[in-house]
């Protein structure tokens, strides 16, 4: 009973590390993680199928709550993690958006410019990042490749970072600003 | 050709002017990582404008059909979100294993 209020506690906090150890010890008492993933792929049942009668709405229940027990392990979202990640990504994302449309501005003018050879300047730029959780690397990683005119080569799991630049202009703002925007939104900062 | 309709067709247009960027960026650059760029990423912004374009005229008609379809469309925005800068990585990895130098300036275009 004791541990039992203790592992309790421990769920409040839900830091990664604490769902680590809750998966090592394979413990089902928790069914906050299942009921989101649950919900979640009940809302993409529905946009999917797009058929409100009783019967392929309990389908969808069946076949969504089956699933969930299944995954429940695998994908393990806690609900307050979630939450907090959803309030701290609200702000980033626009932010990507506009430099991802100033970039493609940028590349597309490279590219239908006629001088072309003489602008571009390829290059391979290392840089080591600040940010420490894998899902903040990944989230970087991807948003520089998203980013026209730079490309992610390789990401160490200690941050170094190989990235390839178009020209100059591409990699200078790296890594600056983006990273301590992702180091905000995964709370690093 | 209400204001809806001209927001649309702005979309849209933007939208193949960068797949178009794109694909003249694939035959204009000199390597295979340069090439990389346009391919992988002037069609993301492209597909997400047309796509965005797709779902405002799908809802032109107002209903609970028309708002499935346009949340599907949203949903391809989504995925190519997710799917095309891990494709394009996979692919410079590729060729980084492979041993390929990138072009630098001042080389012949291969």
């Amino acid at each position: 009973m004791d541990k039992q209020e203790e592992e309790g506690l421990g769920h409040e906090h839900n830091t990664s590390r604490v769902e680590n150890l809750d998966r090592s010890s394979g413990r089902r008492k928790n069914y906050g993680p299942i009921m989101v993933t649950f919900f979640i792929m009940f809302g993409v049942w529905v946009v999917l199928s797009g058929k409100f009668d009783p019967f392929h709405l309990s389908l969808g229940v069946i076949s969504c709550a089956i699933v969930a027990y299944l995954s429940a392990d695998l994908l393990r979202p806690s609900v307050r993690g979630l939450l907090i990640m959803l309030v701290r990504w609200i702000p980033y994302l626009p932010w990507l958006i506009k430099e991802i449309i100033k970039a493609n501005l940028h590349v597309t003018y490279l590219v239908f410019h006629p001088r072309m050879m003489d602008l571009i300047d390829p290059r391979i730029i290392k840089f080591r990042s600040k940010l420490e959780s894998e899902l903040a690397l990944v989230t970087f990683a991807n948003s520089i490749t998203l980013t026209p005119g730079t490309i992610t080569v390789n990401v160490s799991p200690d941050g170094d970072f190989k990235v390839h630049a178009i020209d100059k202009a591409s990699g200078e703002p790296l890594p600056g600003e983006m990273e301590a925007r992702v180091a905000k939104a995964f709370g690093e900062g | 050709m209400d204001i809806m309709d001209i927001i649309v067709l702005v979309l849209l247009f933007s939208g193949l002017f960068f797949l178009t960027g794109g694909a003249v960026g694939i035959l204009r650059f000199p390597d295979f990582y340069s090439r990389l760029h346009p391919a992988g990423k002037l069609d993301t912004l492209g597909s997400l404008l047309a796509m965005t374009a797709f779902a405002l005229f799908n809802l032109h008609h107002f209903s609970l059909g028309a708002l499935l379809t346009s949340l599907k469309i949203l949903l391809i925005v989504v995925f190519i979100f997710l799917a095309s800068p891990t494709a394009t990585h996979g692919i410079v990895d590729a060729g980084v294993r492979a041993g390929l130098a990138p072009w630098t300036k001042g080389q012949k275009r291969r």
